[in-house]
Order: structure tokens, then sequence, then C-alpha cells
């Protein structure tokens, strides 16, 4: 189960080059700046766009030109969530479920996806008297009732605001825990890639130029990310036990415990951590007495390029990697080198 | 209380089934042509919309004589028709369905245009996304979705048709029962001086007329709401 493609399109300026390998489980974000070409990858996948090449999921062809084959998009099974929802105005909420489920033979299946998307009370509702978050939900249900062997998420909560997107974040983190098939998320959005991909497709004008499990894509220093501004590094963890007392959470990454303000998570649940590069820094001896709660044994990786008197340092830490932003003035007083053993000083930490 | 004599009535009769049945024609081939208009991207498509918009301005007379000459015995569809053993069209109620459905094409068409066009491709792609074949999309989005363009071409193509004068006077002649229409029964009033009895059609007239185009206007209003 997997989807695969080497997909080449020219319009006008712009050239698209893509090569994919995504497994299924999970979801894949498909990552890059505005303008880089994720979102007429997506059409191209569902066969909206036609690009030259081949595109295969799950071991089926859906497009091969060296065969002269090419699946139009309503033989190819895609559960297709467009960015602005477009749900069909003049059938109500049930009505666009319905038209996804008796074309897959699903009607069976219309109430329980339904419910799993908080749409009960919304059944006779016309998609213009709901709101946006509403609709990219009953968007997403209508995707999933149409059977799809491919999920394709084209930056579903761009368009919302921030609470918004926390109404339908946790119906996305549920998928990316359940889902059996291949989806491809598309987004800009960091935040979201950290939420939820399970692994990340880095593109850059066109074309695709890295794809691995998030942490580490997270964790590569020639990666456009690393030049962002909110480089961040993840670590996976599972919840220990709550200090009440303080209102924090002890969080066990390999051997090492974390502090974390208290979570709403129970005991032995795992989570997923960020750790954003501005708030590492790094000291030679064990700090003393001081404020900051999570001092971790690390040891330097790898050091980026120096860039405007800045550096991404990458730290190797118990059941992880960390980034740190350090001045190259510190980089040099303190002589980083890989293999260098340091204390790595966490000054914030959050739920991913 | 005036009522209609035996030659008015006829004429209303030979009026209201040349409009019936131009309408359901335009909407047959003016629905197709209207979907591939709006989806083309074949750089001769301004020459096919002009062909269809040229009623809007061409005097009806002179779509008559053209269609007089083609139609009849002489004519290049009258030849063929003829060929394989019909008569000629002219001075016939086909004829009269003929020309009217040329006459009155932009009417169907254009509106029918605009709606498709309004659609997009977006919510045809969404429904080619959840398994929907071209022809399922076109029944199940496309129609309902393009519903008050269909109201606004039918309505239009009917009254058109109604008003209709110089192309059935051209084509069609003034045959009672057969090809005359309400529209020249008023003129041949008028030149007899029977002032009442045209003016009891030309109410009838106005009247159609409005009538229909308050369903246009009030089914826009009804559904305005719905399409945004």
């Amino acid at each position: 189960m997997s989807v695969q493609a080497r997909l080449q399109l020219e319009l006008g300026q712009f050239r698209l080059d893509v090569e994919l390998d995504e497994p299924a489980g999970g979801i894949s974000a498909l990552f890059g700046p505005s303008g880089c070409g994720k979102t007429t990858l997506l059409r191209c996948l569902a066969g909206l766009t036609r690009a030259k090449g081949w595109c295969r999921v799950d071991g089926e062809a859906w497009q091969d030109d060296a065969r002269g084959l090419f699946l139009p998009p309503h033989r190819r099974g895609i559960g297709l969530v467009f960015q602005d929802a477009r749900l069909f105005p003049h059938l109500d909420v049930a009505g666009n479920l319905d038209y996804a489920a008796r074309r897959a033979g699903r009607r069976a299946e219309l109430a329980a996806t339904a419910e799993l998307l908080g749409l009960g009370g919304l059944l006779r509702r016309r998609p213009d008297s709901l709101s946006g978050g509403e609709r990219q939900r009953v968007a997403i249900a209508r995707a999933l009732l149409s059977r799809p062997r491919l999920l394709l998420l084209d930056e579903p909560l761009s368009a919302l605001d921030l609470a918004r997107k926390d109404e339908i974040l946790p119906y996305l983190e549920r998928l990316q825990r359940e889902l059996r098939i291949p989806a491809l998320y598309v987004t800009h959005s960091l935040d979201e890639v950290i939420r939820l991909a399970t692994r990340l497709v880095a593109m850059d004008a066109g074309r695709t130029v890295a794809a691995g499990p998030t942490a580490e894509l997270l964790a590569r220093l020639d990666l456009p990310l690393a030049r962002r501004q909110d480089a961040s590094a993840v670590l996976e963890g599972r919840v220990e036990a709550h200090e009440e007392a303080y209102a924090l959470t002890m969080v066990r990454v390999g051997e090492q415990r974390w502090r974390l303000p208290r979570l709403d998570a129970a005991p032995g649940s795992a989570v997923r951590l960020r750790v954003q590069a501005r708030d590492v820094s790094i000291a030679l001896d064990p700090p003393g007495r001081t404020s900051i709660l999570n001092i971790l044994p690390a040891r330097v990786d790898a050091l980026g390029a120096a860039e405007r008197g800045q550096r991404l340092v990458r730290l190797a830490v118990d059941g992880g990697t960390l980034l740190a932003r350090l001045s190259e003035h510190s980089c040099v007083e303190l002589g980083l080198a890989p293999g260098l053993a340091v204390h790595a000083q966490v000054k914030g930490v959050a739920l991913a | 209380m005036p009522s209609l004599s035996p030659n008015d009535l006829s004429a209303l009769t030979v009026t209201l089934r040349l409009a019936g049945l131009t309408t359901v024609i335009l909407l047959l081939i003016g629905t197709p042509l209207a979907w591939w208009l709006a989806h083309t991207r074949w750089r001769g498509k301004a020459l096919i919309e002009a062909v269809v918009a040229l009623p809007l301005v061409l005097p009806p007379t002179v779509l008559g004589f053209y269609l007089l000459l083609a139609l009849g015995r002489e004519g290049f569809i009258g030849r063929a028709l003829g060929a394989i053993g019909f008569a000629p069209l002219a001075f016939t109620f086909s004829g009269l369905v003929v020309g009217s459905v040329l006459y009155s094409l932009p009417f169907v068409v254009q509106p029918l245009q605009n709606a498709f066009a309004l659609i997009g491709r977006a919510p045809l792609e969404a429904a080619a996304a959840l398994r929907a074949g071209p022809l399922d999309r076109f029944l199940t989005v496309a129609l309902p979705l393009a519903r008050r363009g269909f109201v606004t071409a039918a309505t239009l193509g009917f009254a058109h048709t109604v008003g209709e004068f110089g192309v059935v006077l051209m084509i069609g002649g003034n045959i009672p029962g057969e090809t005359q229409v309400l529209s020249i029964a008023i003129y041949d009033h008028v030149e007899a001086l029977d002032y009442g009895a045209a003016h009891l059609l030309s109410a009838m007239l106005l009247l159609l007329s409005f009538l229909l185009l308050v369903t246009v206007y009030a089914s826009n209003r009804r559904w305005g709401g719905m399409m945004r």
C-alpha cells in the first residue's frame, strides 16, 4: 500500500518535476512555500491536471504514459478535500454525504462517518448556512465516504481562522492514527506538519527535495526548513506522571525525563513534543542553580552553515534530536564541533 | 365580452404549438451547444458564438429571406429533402419550426452558456473526485446548478417565438390553421381596420409575455439565495 509517482509538467514559466514514494498509513505532508507546486502535484495525482509520467497507488497504475494509460479522476478512487470545501450548494449536508456514499456503495456507513466528524446535528442544513469549519468537516466526511484509496487534502485549514482550525485538527489527528490508506496533506504551515504528519515531503520550486519521517526531516540542516524562524525539532515521548502541586507534567523521552506545563493527557499516553530552535541554548559545563526546567546532556551532531551571524546546531539527546539556533560568536567561543558533549538548556517546550 | 373568432383561435393554437415545439427542440440542441461553448478552449469558438448571436442583430426578414431560398423547392435544403422524398419546407408548419429554432437560438443558448460558465469547473471536479462520471456529473451537478439558466432559456425561447413576425411572414406565409400565427393575425386585423379583434389578440400577447417574464424574475429571486 503506497503511492508512487514520477511526474513532469510545464505550465508557462513553471516546471513541476517530482518523484514520490510514500507508504500508506498516517499522513504525509507535502510541504513548501506558496507556488512551489504542491497543489499542482495533488491535482496531477487526482487526474484533474494532466502531467507527463506515471503514478501508481497501491500497486495499481493510474497513469503510465509508456503504456498510454490514464485513468480519469472518477475511476481513481480518490478522496479529495479542497481548500474551499466545494460542497454542492443544491444539496444539504446529508445530500452531499449521500452523493459520495451512494457512488462508493457505502450508504450504510453514512451515519457513522457523520458522527465521526461531529455532523449529527447538521445533516439537514444547507452548505451556505454552515461555518467555514463545519463546511470543511462535511468535505472531509464526504471524501472518506467515497471509499478512497488515496486521500488528498489541499490546505484544508488555510481558509479558516485559528478557532476553526482547532475545531478540525482533532478530527484530522484521529485520521492520522486510524487511516490505513496513503494520505497526502498539502500545507505551508509548519504547525500543521508537526501536529499531523507522520512523514514529510519537502517541495521547492516545483521539485520534491526530500522525503522521510517528519522528525528526521525537521532535523536536517540542509533543507529550506532549517532557514525558517520557527525551525523546530519534534520528540516522541510518553506521559509519566503529573506534578499537581506545580501544575507540571513529566514526560519521558528515551531515558530522559522532561517537565512540561500541565498537559491534559493521561499517564502512559504517547505525546509529540515540539522544541523550537530559538528556545535551546548550550552550556559546556553543567549549569549551576538555574530557573530552566529542562537541562539535558547532549552531543553536538552537526553544525549548519553560518548565516547573518547565526548558526543552527543539531544536538543528539536521549530519544531524539534537538535543534539550537546559536550566535556564530558563541559557536566559536565554545569551540562547538561534532562530537562535543554539551548541556542543552531548553527554555520552552510544547505539545505538538 | 368579446370572443375569439375560429380563425383567431386557430392562430393561437398554431402559435402555442410552434412556440412549444421550438422551445423543446432548442433545449435539446442548445444544451449541448451551450455546454460546449462554456467549456471549450478552441480558438474558433468566437466564430460559433457570432453565428449563434446573429439573429439578435439581423433583421428577421433577412433571416426569413435566406431561409425561404434554402427551404424552397430549388433551395439546397429543399433539394436535399426532395431527393429523399420529402416536400419542401417553405410555407409549412415544419418550415416555421426550422425558422423559429434558428431565430430564437441565441435566446436559449446564451442564458444556458452563462449558467454553465457561472458554475465553473470547481463543483464538477468535486463530483469527479467522488466517482461521478461525465454524464453523471452533468445530470446531478451541472443541471441542478444551472436550473435558473434553464428557466430563463425556456421562457425567453418560448416568448421570443411567440412574438416572431418577420421570419414567419417570409417563410410561412399566412395560411390560416397551418402557418398563420397570432402576430400575423393581428397584422391582418389592422389591415382590415378591425381594431377590436386586433385589440383582443394584442392584449392576450401582452399579458402572456408579461406573465412569462414574471416567471423568469420570480424564479431567479426564489433560487437566488441558494446558489451563493
